[in-house]
């Protein structure tokens, strides 16, 4: 099983849902986060008191998937989070020990 | 006879008659004297004294606790809104007396008024002051008191974001005392600056001149703020701040047009010369950073038009529309710099702008006052430039220099007492973690 851990623009949020609900991928976690990579950040002026914002706001994804829908999931993220411009941010893959579905005990494959 | 005719002789008749009843009616009883009251200007006194509440809560508590760090946001609002609560206590205990009655020592009377209506026990429901002839002493009382509120709530801007709270009410509770209140006994209670002739309608140099002085004489002894110059300090929700500076444009005719104290014609000058001024001198701000900072900001075009507000205070009973337009653009593109460039020349952290917008724009509006204030409009002003009197400019100069001063002095001198005894600032680690939780315990969450 792998965790993808997807930071993308907050915009592309819901095209990456839709992206991903095609491809049964039943749910998600979505948090708002701050970060930087090539992307500066910008400046902002109040009554001459100037600051650098380096950090831009993004939201990251979190699916956990069995091993082999990964790269679909990975393709599906991709296509849909791109928009060709610095910033569209980055996929991670890492492997998951165990799964367990709280209300019914299941685990692993039948969690997901 | 035509019957007009016949109407017209019957009702000199009657009026004679009248006249007869009347002249027979004295001679027999006493006449009471006539009611003084008019319901209109009283009607108005009240509206206005709610008015300019409002700028101070929730428009000022708004205008500042939306430019500061989301750790300060209830501390900054709690400022304005203890500040009020204090205030109107001082005032009826003895603020009102000292400021608005007279000395009986005509040397006296010159700096300061009397204790006679000390706890406003003189204060009955039909008592009138003569500075308000025609509305009942409560409602002057309340009006003025509304000024001697917001005036001490403004020097908060200089000084946001490190000054203890109990620091503060002193602070609030003695400058009240030993400086608007004798301040506003110079210019408008019977002082000397009145009586020389200086013109400030609504407060140019008793409001905004005086509390920029301090604000910028206590943020001078607070010191910077830790990270001031190389920290965020970006305003939490400049939407907070839009909704002040809203309310204080509203409220701001209650401010100088209630400051005519009738609901008359020149009320209405002056809240038509606070509107012009206002929108002019956001504007002029907002070209003035459009051409320098490339990009007009919001902070920048309500600032601007604080600015207006405070530069057509003193002058609003005293210039027609034209004049206001002048000062209003005047006054956007002078505390433009003064915010923005000066303030970053010389180096102190006025936070909020207390002395660049309050401070220079009320000194401004004063000598505008002097340069555009109109015989025909008010029979208690003629102007250098509308009516040839030169003399006027120094008149308002000397308003503006006697305020400064004593200002200054007295500010530092209270400052330095509370500072000696209770200390001014937080600790450095309370001015880090916030001021919402270390001095109120309180946070915004989300």
């Amino acid at each position: 099983m792998k965790l993808i851990t997807a930071i993308i623009k907050p915009f592309k949020l819901d095209e990456v849902r839709e992206a991903l609900s095609a491809l049964g991928v039943q749910g998600m976690t979505v948090t708002e986060v701050k970060g930087y990579g090539r992307q500066k950040g910008h400046k902002e002026i109040y009554r001459g008191a100037e600051y650098a914002v380096n950090f831009l706001p993004k939201v990251k994804i979190e699916v956990g998937v069995k091993a082999e829908i990964a790269d679909a999931v990975i393709e599906a993220i991709t296509t849909a989070a791109k928009t060709g411009q610095i910033g569209d941010g980055k996929i991670f893959v890492s492997q998951i020990d165990k799964v367990v579905r709280i209300r019914t005990g299941e685990t692993d494959g039948d969690a997901l | 006879m035509t019957l007009d005719r016949m109407k017209k002789i019957g009702l000199g008749v009657a009026a004679a008659l009248g006249a007869l009843a009347l002249s027979g009616g004295a001679a027999f009883a006493a006449a009471p004297p006539p009611d003084p009251l008019n319901s209109g200007d009283t009607a108005w006194m009240i509206t206005s004294s709610a008015l300019v509440l409002l700028m101070t809560i929730p428009g000022l508590a708004l205008f500042y606790a939306g430019m500061v760090r989301k750790k300060n946001i209830l501390a900054t609002a709690a400022q304005s809104f203890g500040a009020t609560c204090i205030i109107t206590v001082l005032w009826m205990i003895v603020g009102y007396s000292i400021s608005f009655t007279n000395n009986a020592d005509p040397n006296l009377q010159k700096f300061i008024g009397s204790f006679d209506y000390l706890m406003l026990g003189k204060m009955g429901l039909k008592s009138i002051n003569p500075l308000a002839g025609t509305i009942p002493e409560s409602v002057y009382m309340f009006f003025q008191m509304t000024f001697a509120i917001i005036t001490p709530a403004l020097i908060a801007g200089a000084i946001a974001d490190r000054m203890k709270f109990s620091a503060f009410m002193w602070f609030m509770s003695l400058w009240l005392l030993f400086v608007y209140c004798p301040i506003a006994h110079w210019v408008w209670g019977g002082g000397w600056l009145g009586t020389m002739g200086a013109l400030d309608y609504a407060g140019g140099t008793v409001v905004h001149l005086n509390a920029g002085t301090a604000g910028l004489v206590a943020c001078l002894m607070l010191g910077k703020r830790i990270g001031y110059g190389t920290e965020n300090m970006a305003p939490h929700n400049l939407l907070f701040a839009l909704i002040g500076a809203s309310l204080l444009w509203v409220g701001w005719f209650g401010f100088n047009a209630g400051s005519a104290v009738t609901a008359g014609y020149n009320a209405g000058m002056a809240a038509a010369a606070t509107q012009i001024a206002t929108a002019a001198a956001s504007l002029s701000w907002m070209f003035a950073e459009w051409l320098i900072a490339k990009k007009p900001s919001v902070l920048g075009m309500i600032s601007g038009a604080v600015a207006g507000l405070v530069a057509i205070t003193p002058a609003s009973g005293f210039v027609d529309a034209q004049g206001a337009l002048i000062i209003g653009l005047a006054a956007g593109v002078v505390c433009y710099f003064a915010a923005v460039f000066v303030k970053k020349w010389l180096g102190y952290d006025d936070a909020l702008d207390t002395w660049g917008v309050h401070g220079v724009g009320g000194a401004l509006g004063a000598m505008m006052t002097g340069m555009f204030a109109k015989n025909a409009i008010n029979s208690a002003g003629k102007g250098w430039l509308t009516d040839g009197n030169g003399g006027q400019m120094l008149i308002q100069f000397y308003d503006v220099a006697a305020v400064f001063v004593f200002c200054g002095i007295m500010t530092f001198i209270i400052l330095k007492l509370i500072d000696m005894t209770i200390g001014i600032r937080v600790s450095k680690e309370v001015e880090v973690e916030g001021l919402d939780i270390n001095l109120h315990g309180e946070a915004i969450h989300g």
